[in-house]
């Protein structure tokens, strides 16, 4: 798998869905009108200025509040190739292995990484090294059915290969 | 082996003699439950991943409640799919304005849910089912989808903390003061991918309606579920409403609890939970003063008839604060008509508070009481992020019933003995 690369936007504890995606949007669900309004409550710029392999760091319980997936919806279609945090909240952590946003839990680069800097990911390996500080990062490795979902494909296409196997 | 109820519970659904915390489970569901928010993104995920047929007609609830009645075009549009979906596959529980309600109030009153149940829906708040003794936890549209068509979700057996409030509670506290004061205790991440079992004589002690408050609001301790054993208050309330089988679990004396805190009821007070996160609490007494522009009473929190009730306790006699728009908004037509057939709604327009057909309406921000820059509410609702209630400058202070009706008697926060109690009719 060839390492995602992009620049880092970092965010503090308990990032809730409402700053990802306010809920007065969520009369839309495609993901090119959410990126519009990308963390819109958090920071009114953003959406204009992330680029495509961007990568959000964050520290505890990312993604708290609704269960809306319109919010990892909303980081994928702005671009944002992964997302790194201390902890991540529980339906969010779902929700990102079922729409295929990358996310891993890494503390040491959370603390580490400034905001701006350069990053490349192997989501292979989990390997997170900080060009523009030159420090290497290890993030926690994937649990074993989390893994199993991605190499299928997602959540759905998971699901129809263990009905047919059955 | 000793197990929590969640536990047996999860045990039962995924075909097993018994589970542990931690154990990966794929476990058959008695429900699956969309909203107008999340119910167009797992019909799209549905459909693409080429499934052609539901799972059971009779275990998918669809409930448009977050901007119904619609609130704009594109609103219109999330429900017009979710009718067609419904139509399509002919759904039995489909529910359309008139006859619908804020889908976590409307489920149990409704008997859809019941005891010994697991329950997945597409909704952050549906582990308020906890309540009746069931596991109920919210996911994403996509988890919705998959539900739809196979009944199955996986799930890891989440390890169980116990929340234990021995005594009686004081005067005017209820299960959302209950459930202010263990947020407060334990974080927004406190009981992250938890179960979160209330225990003890002041939990015993309430009524449904309070221990559906308390459910309602575990996600806001980052929990997965909460569930409080079922007993007679519980059995009272599933009797002759419940159109399933009900299963009773409890807890086996000896089940393993990865943390348990005790607290004495009497010390929990009047609580309200500040700008911008739920677990951001202080007694309601010290905030007195504190001046605000609105009141909402509602929500799947706090929209049921004992919250109107309390409300209506302390309005009547009184007027809304000349400053302050009160909006009162009943959870489903039951609620609406019973509280009308009780008189409720006499008080509230004597008090001069507008009284709102059912929806989320304001609690996210989507109709019926936005917040403009700079404004401030205080909200019987469950959610105080930023920008939840309308604009990103406005703030929302979280209370229950008794503290958001003596406040807007006020115009300011206020706790019903600060404005000199309930007055006799």
């Amino acid at each position: 798998m060839t390492a995602l690369r992009g620049r880092a936007w970092t965010f503090g504890r308990d990032v809730d869905t409402d700053l990802i995606i306010p809920a007065r949007y969520l009369n839309m669900k495609t993901a090119e009108e959410l990126a519009e309004h990308v963390m819109e409550d958090a920071d009114p710029t953003f959406a204009g200025k992330v680029k495509p392999g961007d990568i959000v760091v964050a520290k505890e319980n990312f993604g708290c509040g609704s269960s809306r997936e319109h919010a990892p919806i909303a980081l994928k279609g702005a671009g944002v190739s992964v997302v790194i945090a201390k902890s991540f909240a529980r339906i969010f952590y779902r929700n990102s292995f079922n729409t295929g946003l990358p996310i891993l839990i890494a503390p040491e680069a959370v603390d580490g990484v400034k905001e701006g800097d350069e990053l490349t990911v192997d989501l292979a390996t989990g390997e997170i090294a900080d060009v523009t500080s030159g420090v290497k990062y290890q993030a926690q490795p994937l649990p074993p059915f989390m893994r199993e979902l991605v190499e299928a494909g997602g959540l759905l296409p998971y699901l129809k290969q263990r009905a047919a196997a059955s | 082996m000793a197990m929590t109820m969640t536990e047996k519970i999860l045990a039962r659904a995924a075909g097993k003699e018994s589970v542990a915390p931690g154990d990966l489970i794929m476990a058959k569901l008695d429900l699956c439950l969309g909203n107008d928010v999340t119910s167009g993104v797992a019909i799209d995920e549905f459909e693409k991943a080429g499934f052609d047929r539901v799972f059971d007609r009779e275990k998918i609830v669809l409930i448009p409640d977050h901007f119904t009645p619609n609130k704009d075009i594109k609103s219109a549009g999330l429900v017009k799919q979710m009718r067609e979906f419904s139509k399509k596959h002919g759904l039995v529980h489909w529910y359309d304005v008139g006859r619908v309600g804020v889908e976590h109030a409307f489920l149990p009153e409704q008997g859809l849910v019941g005891p010994g149940d697991v329950i997945l829906g597409a909704d952050s708040h549906t582990c308020t089912y906890g309540a009746l003794g069931a596991f109920a936890t919210g996911v994403g549209s996509t988890d919705l989808a998959g539900a739809m068509a196979t009944g199955e979700a996986w799930f890891r057996v989440p390890e169980t903390h116990r929340f234990d409030f021995e005594g009686t509670l004081g005067r005017y506290v209820t299960g959302k003061d209950v459930v202010l004061f263990t947020i407060g205790q334990v974080g927004v991440d406190g009981a992250l991918y938890k179960a979160m079992e209330f225990t003890g004589s002041a939990i015993r002690g309430l009524s449904m309606d309070s221990r559906f408050t308390i459910c309602n609001m575990a996600i806001e301790a980052g929990g997965k579920s909460g569930i409080i054993a079922p007993d007679d208050t519980t059995k009272a309330y599933v009797e002759g409403r419940f159109r399933r089988t009900p299963r009773y679990y409890t807890s086996d004396a000896d089940a393993w609890y990865e943390k348990t805190y005790s607290w004495k009821a009497d010390e929990v007070p009047l609580m309200v939970a500040k700008p911008h996160l739920p677990s951001n609490t202080q007694p309601a007494e010290e905030l007195n003063g504190v001046m605000i522009d609105q009141v909402v009473i509602g929500s799947c929190t706090n929209g049921r008839i004992e919250d109107l009730r309390q409300a209506a306790e302390i309005l009547r006699g009184r007027k809304v604060n000349k400053d302050i728009r009160c909006i009162v908004i009943p959870a489903t037509q039951a609620i609406w008509k019973q509280a009308m057939d009780e008189g409720l709604f006499d008080v509230f327009l004597e008090a001069e508070a507008a009284v709102s057909a059912p929806t989320c309406g304001p609690c996210l921000g989507g109709h019926m009481g936005v917040l403009a820059k700079g404004e401030r509410a205080v909200s019987t609702t469950n959610r105080n992020f930023v920008g939840r209630m309308g604009d990103p400058g406005s703030e929302v202070y979280l209370a229950g019933p008794y503290v958001a009706a003596a406040s807007a008697v006020a115009g300011y926060i206020a706790t019903p003995d600060q404005i000199g109690g309930r007055r006799q009719p």
